[in-house]
C-alpha cells in the first residue's frame, strides 16, 4: 500500500475497459506530474512518463479484462505523497504473470512485450498482485 | 485517426496526423501501412512529426509495417520524431532497427 504521513493528492478513476480512455487518463496522469512543477524541479520528462506508464497499465487492464462483461471497469488511484507517486491500475479479469513477461530482444522485431518494459525501466517500483477487489499493477516513483 | 498519403519523388509517404500513438489508434495505423503495401506502394517514409506522444503498441504499429517492408523487399523509413518520441526508439533500441531521418527531404533524398 501506499502510506505516508503527508498526502498531497489522491484521485481515484473509474472509466470502462475501452481504449478510448486511454488518452483521457494519460492526459490526467501527464497534468499531474505538471501540476508538481509550481514546488520547483523540472518534471516534463516525467510528465510524459506517467502518462505513458498509466497508458500502458491500462492497455494492459483492458487486454485482461473480461471482453464479453459490460460492467467491466479499470480503476486507477493515483497519490502523490510527501515525496513519492504511486499509481495503482485495477483490474477484475484474470489477471497475468508479471515476472513471465519478457523483455523481446530489439533483434526479435517482435510487436509486443514492450509495455511492462517501459513501466519497468522509468518506475522505481513495480508489482502485480491480486487483491481482495481485483488485480493490481502497483508503481511508485520517488520525485527527488 | 487521420493518416494522409501521398506521392513524393516516387516513394509513398504516410503522415500520421495525431498527436498521440497508443493502443486505440495503433492498430488502424498497422492496417493502414499494410493496406499501402498491398496495394502496392514502395519506398514508404512514415512523417510522425505531429506525433507527440507514442506508447508500445505504437511502435509495435510501426515495428510491423518495417517487418511488412523487409518481406517485400521495400523501403520504410521514419521521419520527424519528436524528441520524447525519439527518446522511447532509445529506450527500447529500436533507433538501432528503424530507417529514421531528420526531416522529411532527406528521407526523400535517399
Amino acid at each position: 500500500m501506499c502510506k505516508a504521513s503527508e498526502t498531497l493528492l489522491n484521485l481515484d478513476i473509474v472509466v470502462p475497459n475501452q481504449t478510448r480512455y486511454l488518452r483521457l487518463i494519460g492526459n490526467i496522469a501527464e497534468q499531474i506530474a505538471r501540476d508538481l512543477d509550481e514546488d520547483g524541479g523540472d518534471h516534463e520528462a516525467l510528465a510524459y512518463h506517467l502518462n505513458l506508464v498509466v497508458t500502458e497499465a491500462v492497455t494492459n487492464a483492458i487486454q485482461y479484462a473480461c471482453p464479453n462483461d459490460e460492467k467491466n471497469k479499470v480503476r486507477i488511484f493515483l497519490s502523490v505523497e510527501n515525496e513519492n507517486l504511486c499509481v495503482r491500475v485495477y483490474d477484475y479479469g484474470q489477471g497475468f504473470d508479471i515476472e513471465a513477461v519478457r523483455v523481446p530482444e530489439v533483434d526479435e522485431l517482435s510487436e509486443r512485450g514492450r509495455g511492462i518494459f517501459f513501466i519497468r525501466s522509468l518506475m522505481d517500483h513495480v508489482e502485480y498482485r491480486k487483491t481482495e477487489c481485483g488485480n493490481v499493477l502497483e508503481m511508485k516513483k520517488r520525485l527527488t | 485517426m487521420k493518416l494522409m498519403t501521398e506521392q513524393r519523388d516516387g516513394k509513398t509517404v504516410l503522415m500520421v496526423k495525431e498527436g498521440r500513438l497508443d493502443a486505440h489508434n495503433s492498430g488502424e495505423l498497422k492496417d493502414r501501412i499494410l493496406k499501402l503495401f498491398e496495394e502496392g506502394g514502395r519506398d514508404l517514409v512514415v512523417d510522425l512529426g505531429d506525433v507527440q506522444f507514442i506508447d508500445s503498441s505504437g511502435l509495435g504499429a510501426l515495428l510491423s509495417g518495417h517487418k511488412n517492408a523487409i518481406h517485400r523487399t521495400t523501403g520504410f523509413a521514419l521521419v520527424g520524431l519528436q524528441p520524447r518520441v525519439k527518446t522511447m526508439f532509445e529506450l527500447t533500441r529500436l533507433q538501432r532497427v528503424f530507417e529514421i531521418y531528420p526531416s522529411l527531404r532527406e528521407a526523400l533524398d535517399v
